[in-house]
């Protein structure tokens, strides 16, 4: 389908696939089974650029719209989520920097970031809290001209191998949400430390581990913005990051269905290739389809969530989360299934897609906390549309 | 520092049918590629500036279309680029090849290191390189597998030989072919990806490097090509099977059919 791109975001779709299936793709299977961080990838895609696209030129990046970086994403996930992932937590890390630092912090640490020299980490969830985000536990107490972070943070993607983290800890209990705030925490910090690398059904060559704030003493510069902005922060990260989170689920779908038709129009069964049958053909029809609709919404709702011309846009976010990771989900499953007793064997890149999507529907909000505010949301709408439709 | 990097457009494929007149490669309409051991000579030179500052200019001399691998090359990295082109380059050897770059190199303000590709996969002769280096009278590094920059304008470098690695020191402005035991190039960067679709590559002729047609293309070659053709086919073998002595008798029975000598001496 043809989506009119401009030259330029045709160029940025042909240099991420073509950077993941040369240099990725090798060792996708690979860094899978010894469950290892892809350092190197890491050092080659510096060269890319592909780190800095949404970071303003001023700060060393490219200045590149959120359409633009999911154009990247998708291609990326085509090859491996858990190299894409470990690349988007990255973007997901510096967006709290982006949106709402001081020019000061957004030049300490943005220009790093989108060099690609140093990783960053977004850290959010907590042992007690995932989806109720108003149980974060962590606390801030500001000391002189520092804080004082104590706390747990659990599952954080690139936690241990990023050297910036965006932290969201408590400042004033009393406020509820509003009294959260958004802090820059680097590694080597003192009293900052990292739990035991996790180990996961898939994604495995990202790396997830628990912070562990003790004392943990940092300036009062690190403060992203003003304290009690952490609940905001958070929110309008989330609200930047989740088209790119759809693109993961888009690109794995993609190249689950790449894996799925080259097999089915090689694979002879009765003397003919499956693909030949109609059971074969209706699942690929179903599968392309899906992938379809998953990339027009993607699309659509990135350049929205572009166009800032918004005030909320947390149901349309909700669902670019939703569609295509759930559809990741079915055509990953599909594909191990028509790829038979090959499709389960890790001689073929199925099995780590298949269990590389499960967890698209889980981080980043679950999928059923997304439904939610989808049904908040419509229900925010018709009771202030007085039209009778009945 | 003044990097020249010298690179060469071949054909992506094997598929090039022969011309048998001019006894050259038919190069219209065959998808092309940078030569892949220039890959490893770019990543040098795009390091070496990393390094220590300074510019990679990229030439090639080759018929228009070659413009297109000096734009692959600039998406990597290098700074500018200049094609050398004339229809009079036509059916260059080596020799006349190697003219024509000294010539080029000559008109560019003063060069530190010329790093070329060990040899192209087309022609496979490794000769370019080092007649450049001889008609511009520097001295030349062949097979280079690391490169030590010393401040001295001294290049402290690794290179492969038959029997292992040998380290020589060399004063600029040298020449060195360099080995992909280099180390994997790096990929190409989505700005200067951006930047190598708009940016103006300078051309020069036969005139611009100050040369006359005689010197050049297959006029100044010394070597004509007499003849092209595809090796002989060999037959299709025959496999034997069966137990390792049925196996024997039957191969020492085929060859003296043969007339091939099966005695043994001792």
């Amino acid at each position: 389908m043809e989506y009119f791109f401009t030259d330029t975001q045709k160029t940025i779709q042909e240099l991420a696939y073509s950077i993941a299936v040369e240099r990725v793709k090798p060792w996708r299977a690979r860094l899978d089974e010894e469950e290892r961080f892809p350092y190197e990838l890491m050092k080659i895609f510096a060269h890319s650029d592909l780190f800095g696209i949404t970071i303003p030129e001023e700060y060393g990046g490219l200045g590149m719209t959120g359409f633009d970086s999911v154009i990247a994403v998708e291609q990326i996930a085509r090859v491996c989520i858990g190299f894409a992932t470990t690349y988007s937590a990255c973007s997901l890390g510096a967006y709290p920097i982006l949106l709402y630092g001081s020019h000061e912090i957004k030049k300490k640490y943005l220009p790093d970031i989108a060099k690609g020299v140093r990783y960053a980490a977004f850290a959010l969830t907590e042992p007690n809290a995932g989806s109720d985000v108003a149980g974060i536990q962590t606390t801030a107490v500001r000391d002189g001209d520092c804080y004082v972070l104590n706390g747990t943070k659990q599952w954080i993607t690139n936690g241990g191998d990023a050297d910036i983290y965006t932290v969201i800890a408590i400042t004033n209990r009393e406020k509820g949400p509003r009294g959260a705030s958004a802090f820059v925490v680097e590694k080597g910090d003192p009293g900052f430390r990292f739990g035991k690398k996790e180990k996961k059904l898939g994604i495995r060559s990202s790396s997830t581990r628990e912070l562990i704030f003790n004392n943990c003493r940092i300036p009062a510069d690190r403060l992203i913005n003003r304290e009690g902005m952490g609940f905001i922060i958070a929110m309008k990260t989330f609200d930047k990051s989740r088209p790119g989170v759809g693109a993961l689920g888009l690109g794995l779908s993609q190249g689950a269905l790449d894996v799925a038709c080259q097999f089915a129009r090689q694979r002879k069964q009765f003397g003919q290739p499956i693909m030949s049958f109609q059971a074969i053909q209706h699942m690929l029809a179903d599968m392309a389809t899906e992938i379809e609709a998953s990339r027009a919404l993607i699309y659509a709702v990135a350049k929205f969530v572009d166009s800032d011309n918004h005030k909320d846009i947390s149901k349309e976010v909700a669902m670019v989360k939703i569609f295509p990771t759930d559809t990741a989900m079915r055509v990953t499953t599909n594909a191990v299934q028509i790829l038979g007793g090959h499709g389960y064997m890790r001689d073929y890149p199925v099995e780590k897609m298949m269990r590389d999507a499960k967890i698209l529907q889980i981080y980043e909000g679950t999928n059923q906390i997304q439904r939610n505010i989808i049904g908040q949301a419509l229900n925010k709408e018709y009771a202030k549309n007085k039209e009778n439709f009945i | 520092m003044n990097i020249v990097l010298c690179i060469k457009q071949v054909p992506a494929t094997t598929k090039v049918d022969l011309d048998p007149e001019k006894g050259t490669l038919k190069r219209q309409g065959v998808e092309t590629a940078v030569n892949p051991h220039d890959l490893y000579a770019m990543e040098a030179a795009l390091s070496l500036r990393d390094k220590v500052g300074g510019k990679v200019t990229v030439i090639t001399m080759g018929p228009p279309q070659a413009e297109d691998a000096l734009r692959e090359i600039l998406a990597y990295g290098a700074d500018d680029a200049i094609l050398v082109t004339d229809r009079a380059f036509a059916g260059a050897d080596t020799w006349a090849t190697a003219v024509t770059l000294a010539a080029t190199i000559k008109k560019l303000p003063s060069v530190d290191i010329i790093i070329c590709g060990k040899q192209a996969i087309d022609g496979d002769t490794a000769q370019v390189g080092p007649e450049l280096a001889e008609l511009l009278n520097i001295p030349h590094v062949c097979y280079v597998s690391k490169i030590i920059f010393d401040t001295n304008k001294r290049f402290c470098i690794e290179r492969l030989t038959e029997f292992g690695h040998e380290t020589v020191d060399v004063i600029s402005p040298c020449l060195i072919t360099v080995s992909k035991e280099i180390g994997e190039y790096r990929v190409q960067s989505l700005r200067s990806k951006l930047g190598s679709k708009t940016i103006d590559i300078p051309q020069m002729n036969c005139s611009d490097i100050g040369l006359d047609a005689t010197q050049v293309g297959l006029d100044g070659s010394f070597t004509q090509v007499k003849k092209v053709f595809p090796p002989p086919k060999r037959d299709t073998g025959r496999m034997l099977s069966g137990r390792p002595e049925d196996i024997v008798d039957e191969l020492l029975k085929e060859l003296k059919i043969m007339g091939v000598s099966t005695s043994c001496s001792n």
